[in-house]
């Protein structure tokens, strides 16, 4: 890492996490205006994102290559009213929260109380969406059945496709003059709608190109001040650069990065959309600029590499926007789930390891930084040199990059119905999301707590943990005569939860698409454009709604340990173990060591307990996959938490595993805490044995104590570990190289380990940042070490 | 009664009369160890058989020593309370059992180079089971190992070798004085077994448990290059070097423990033996 390098990533680093009200000013602005009310709600979004464009404040660091921030400065977070209106105690709780805090000044205080807060109020989507639902689907909400996504924050969740790494907005204007050509006002009820749309894309695509040539002038005014020439000339060439994209397609490996870096800045600055954005498959997007430049001799490695560095610095630059509430707890972090995809296969089938992906993972190890994400894509056809090159990073513990099958990503997105170039076109994003990237909408919209849902049906319907009912009255337990007749009642239950979950997200589809378009995301996703309609209307390719389901591992262990202790060996009534539980094992520690270590557990490639797994797994995906959305999409499932295993557990009571009323959920598909004990082969066969291809991702967590990777050895056994999972269909794992007694130490010592960096779930995070029961957590989790 | 001895009997006669051994061989085994990196090529698969003749004193698994599974009181703590409850060390299992167990591991051994090792306690104690062992993973395409202490009949290693792929031999002392009293046996037999293994081509990784003050010496370490100098091979040397990781097992399982005032080899002492190792030609390593 050069001079220049290391001074940003300080500068990132070091920057201090806090709300601007820029942009939530401008907004107001121009939702007031007269303009405003005149026109359709694309169109109003459109000119709004232009509004903001136009005039927020702009920002070049010293020493930057590729520049755009967000806000005013790094880290510096703007808000998003129209979408979550934040109360004066909602800032004051940002302010003064021990983790993941945004600091609020009074200015910004004054201005919600004067400006923001009397004009969005009761207005916000967030008003919009609770005051849809009933009580039902609240009661449930309440209790922790179930998240919901989209209630502070814009649905998104997609990444870009090669396309744009090929097109200027110019081109895409073109094309939106085309499709309005085309428009049938004669036949097409909808030709209205789609013109409005279209319209509203095209004005969304010359607030983008005008933004940039705002940056080329501020560009040219600080060239005209530097007195250093090396810095004269970078500077110029940085204008010259604004000036050409992201109007016009880029030519070469530095307009390319800072053409994707507006577009990005496009994308979260017209709304909050979930993970960000991403530029998924950069080394593939990439490559040609890199080969052709490398080739002519006009670009070294080097300065490519001092390029691709200075663009991760402004990923880092930009922390999630502020998250309040539920959901605050479900995640947890400042991280914003942009995830770089390295290597997998081409859209010829072929493999698409080049120099550039070793060059992006010598970046990755280099910066050492929490965002981007990482991650390299696993295909049988790329060699064993690139998954070892990455287990040497994974071995500096700090999580990245981890490791994902695009051999079964692909398969996954075949089996939901992509063409098989859109599919190896594909990657993993946010944790481990599957999706076809430039073509497809695929969101999540909210994680489901398994064991909730089971801890109701025992209680006949009611939540025990606040003494309401909430669920369908489906038996007394001491009814339960056999195994198949309790599941019986659990899958009424579990149906009951999901039909809710589903109701409610086809009203919010509803409420987001009509309040809320996205017309500048709409440009760049295909077929939005061909389809007049927009991103958040069904106007993608593809159209996919998540359920994530959490606590497959709990869930797993408690029916086992149903299954053992009371119907196969009949050592304890389910009364014994219920009445047990409700005194969260006070004084039955007898009972408690049986069901902790006397009772078969998930990971341990035991299929006494591993069929439960099989079992919740293929209902819970009966329940949910193939369900029609509001936007000509599927409902699917996928397997991840982010930090939703603790809240989840914060809100069931002592389960019969022998977890204690409160603590954490398993995490992803991951066994629970502690319970794997036959090492990590076991742990890969348990979690292969659910069909990872009926998903659209799941997220499997290993511990590895570092002396387990100290040598050669070690790190070929890692490769063979990640071979054998994918062999068998695993969609993807990753490594937490660290033991328990540097966590435990941290913990004591945080001032000490302020760089210490752990892998939660699906992203990596500062251990110092992390609420001390998911600090417990990760302690807690297996350390599989040598032998 | 009738209906009793129609169902029961024949298990009965099956399992305590066994006129089909092979058929329901069983061994005893106290460990398996899946994700093993140190006991072979690849990643193994450890399968520890109980029993062992020789009773070294920086054995670190000294709950191998007796051949029948034993109980010791074992104390958990939940919540803070302790409950305590016998655990039995060593259990029954039969061939087909045990292969099963095995298999899961396949896809790994494939993709690693690794399989199945044997280790103890010495595995040809329980010599049946181990040869059927040995025998089916072979037909099932299973790279196989045998961690051996060599203290054995002739006849049984070669019995076993048409199915073992590599043996993994311990050197550990070539004074046979000391050696008895460190091990408790001569090493007169393990080295002639050495030897005729290697005659016959077998592919042998010896391993050498580095004890100091007990095989450290400079003489010892001299005798032994000159022994390994004269196989028609050149075997990988392993050096393991001692570590007080299983001392905490003799405390539990209420056995003596003789190593209080040995050190952990220093690490320049360690790469000393390496070199003197790979000065005479061998490929040496430390650990595995």
């Amino acid at each position: 890492m050069n001079k220049r390098i290391e001074k940003l990533r300080k500068q990132s680093q070091e920057a201090v996490p806090r709300i601007s009200a820029e942009r939530a000013l401008l907004i107001t602005e121009f939702y007031q205006s007269s303009l405003s009310r005149r026109v359709s709600v694309p169109v109003r979004r459109a000119l709004a994102f232009k509004h903001i464009l136009e005039n927020k404040s702009l920002c070049i660091n010293e020493g930057e290559l590729i520049v755009g921030e967000r806000g005013p400065a790094p880290k510096a977070v703007p808000t998003y009213p129209e979408i979550t209106l934040h109360s004066i105690h909602d800032l004051e709780v940002l302010d003064s929260r021990p983790k993941v805090w945004f600091r609020v000044d009074e200015e910004t205080k004054q201005i919600y109380r004067d400006k923001i807060i009397p004009f969005w109020e009761g207005q916000s989507n967030r008003d919009k969406i609770f005051a849809s639902m009933n009580k039902e689907w609240k009661a449930a909400y309440e209790a922790g059945v179930f998240t919901e996504f989209q209630e502070q924050r814009a649905p998104g969740h997609t990444v870009l496709g090669n396309k744009m790494f090929r097109k200027g907005f110019l081109d895409l204007k073109a094309e939106i003059a085309v499709a309005v050509d085309r428009l049938d006002f004669f036949n097409d009820s909808k030709a209205y709608a789609k013109r409005e749309e279209l319209k509203a894309m095209d004005i969304a695509a010359d607030a983008i190109i005008a933004f940039a040539k705002r940056y080329a002038a501020a560009l040219k005014k600080r060239a005209g001040e530097e007195t250093n020439p090396g810095r004269k000339a970078e500077l110029l060439k940085m204008v010259a650069i604004c000036e050409r994209v992201p109007a016009h397609a880029p030519q070469t490996f530095h307009e390319a990065l800072q053409h994707y870096w507006f577009i990005h800045l496009g994308v979260i600055t017209e709304v909050n959309p979930w993970d960000s954005f991403n530029p998924g498959r950069l080394d593939q997007h990439l490559f040609p600029f890199y080969k052709k430049e490398i080739d002519e001799g006009s670009l070294t490695q080097e300065t490519a590499k001092e390029l691709l560095e200075a663009f991760w610095v402004k990923f880092n630059n930009h922390p999630a926007p502020p998250k309040i509430g539920v959901t605050a707890k479900e995640s947890s972090t400042y991280t914003d789930f942009a995830l770089i995809n390295l290597g997998g296969v081409k859209a010829d089938g072929s493999d698409a390891v080049n120099s550039l992906s070793y060059l992006i993972l010598d970046v990755i190890e280099e910066m050492r930084i929490l965002q981007p994400g990482s991650m390299i894509q696993v295909s049988k056809k790329n060699p064993d040199r690139f998954i070892k090159r990455a287990a040497r990073i994974i071995r500096t513990g700090f999580g990245q990059p981890s490791v994902f099958n695009s051999d079964a990503i692909v398969q996954e997105l075949l089996r939901q119905g992509k063409s098989l170039e859109d599919a190896r076109n594909g990657g993993a994003s946010g944790c481990v999301e599957t999706g076809a990237f430039g073509t497809e909408s695929y969101i999540l919209t909210g994680y489901f707590n398994l064991p909730k849902v089971f801890e109701i049906t025992l209680n006949n319907g009611t939540d025990p943990v606040t003494g309401k009912k909430i669920g369908l009255k489906t038996g007394n337990p001491a009814e339960f005569t056999t195994f198949e007749n309790m599941m019986a009642a659990f899958q009424k239950q579990l149906q009951y939860f999901i039909d809710l979950k589903i109701k409610g997200n086809n009203l919010i589809d509803r409420i987001i698409a009509e309040n809320i378009p996205v017309p500048f995301l709409s440009l760049v996703i295909d077929d939005c454009i061909a389809n007049g309609k927009d991103y958040n209307d069904g106007g993608a390719r593809y159209n996919t709604s998540y359920i994530q389901g959490v606590g497959l591992g709990t869930l797993t262990d408690v029916l086992t340990s149903v299954k053992y202790n009371v119907f196969d060996q009949k050592k304890y009534t389910l009364n014994e173990l219920l009445e047990a539980a409700l005194r969260d094992f006070e004084g039955d520690e007898v009972l408690r060591n049986d069901l902790l270590n006397h009772t078969p557990k998930y990971g341990n490639d035991d299929d006494y307990a591993d069929e439960q797994a099989v079992l919740i797994f293929n209902l819970f995906y009966e329940s949910v996959n193939g369900r029609p959305t509001t936007k000509g999409g599927y409902f699917r499932i996928n397997m991840l938490p982010t930090t939703s295993h603790v809240y989840f557990g914060s809100v069931v009571g002592a389960s019969l595993d022998g977890r204690k009323a409160g603590k954490p959920l398993s995490e992803g598909i991951s066994p629970f805490q502690g319970a794997d004990r036959k090492g990590p082969s076991a742990v890969i066969r348990s979690a292969a044995k659910i069909d990872h291809l009926k998903t659209g991702g799941t997220l499997l967590n290993q511990k590895f104590n570092p002396s387990l990777l100290d040598d050669e050895k070690g790190l070929d056994a890692l490769v063979a570990l990640i071979r054998t999972y994918f062999r068998m269909d695993g969609h993807h794992i990753q490594f937490n190289v660290v033991t328990a007694d540097t966590l435990r130490d941290a913990q004591k010592h945080p001032e000490n380990h302020k760089d210490l960096i752990v892998r939660v779930a699906g992203y990596s995070d500062y251990f110092n940042d992390l609420g001390e029961e998911l600090q417990n957590e990760i302690i807690r989790r297996t350390e599989h070490s040598g032998f | 009664m009738l209906d009793f001895l129609i169902l029961f009997l024949p298990q009965f006669v099956f399992r305590f009369i066994n006129p089909f051994n092979i058929l329901v061989m069983e061994g005893i085994i106290f460990d398996i160890k899946h994700y093993a990196l140190h006991d072979g090529p690849g990643v193994r698969q450890t399968v520890f058989l109980k029993g062992c003749p020789l009773s070294c004193w920086w054995c670190h698994n000294p709950e191998s020593r007796g051949s029948e599974p034993f109980s010791f009181r074992k104390e958990e703590k939940i919540d803070g309370h302790v409950v305590a409850e016998q655990e039995t060390v060593g259990r029954k299992i039969n061939v087909q059992d045990l292969m099963k167990e095995i298999e899961k591991d396949t896809l790994l051994f494939e993709e690693s180079g690794g399989g199945v090792t044997f280790s103890g306690g010495e595995p040809l104690l329980q010599f049946d089971f181990m040869l059927e062992a040995l025998k089916r993973c072979k037909s099932h395409e299973i790279h196989t190992c045998v961690d051996t202490t060599a203290y054995v009949s002739k006849e049984k290693l070669q019995h076993i070798a048409e199915f073992t792929d590599l043996f993994m031999i311990d050197l550990k002392q070539m004074d046979d004085r000391l050696h008895k009293k460190y091990t408790g046996v001569t090493n007169v037999l393990i080295l002639e077994n050495i030897r005729r293994l290697d005659a016959e081509g077998k592919k042998i990784w010896i391993r050498y448990p580095l004890i100091p003050d007990m095989n450290d010496q400079e003489e010892n370490l001299l005798k032994m290059l000159a022994f390994l100098q004269r196989l028609k091979q050149k075997p990988v040397v392993s050096i393991l070097p001692y570590h007080k990781i299983g001392s905490h097992k003799y405390k539990r399982f209420g056995l003596e423990y003789k190593m209080n005032g040995t050190y952990e080899p220093e690490p320049e002492q360690i790469e000393r033996v390496k070199n003197l190792f790979e000065q005479a030609g061998f490929i040496a390593c430390v650990g595995g």
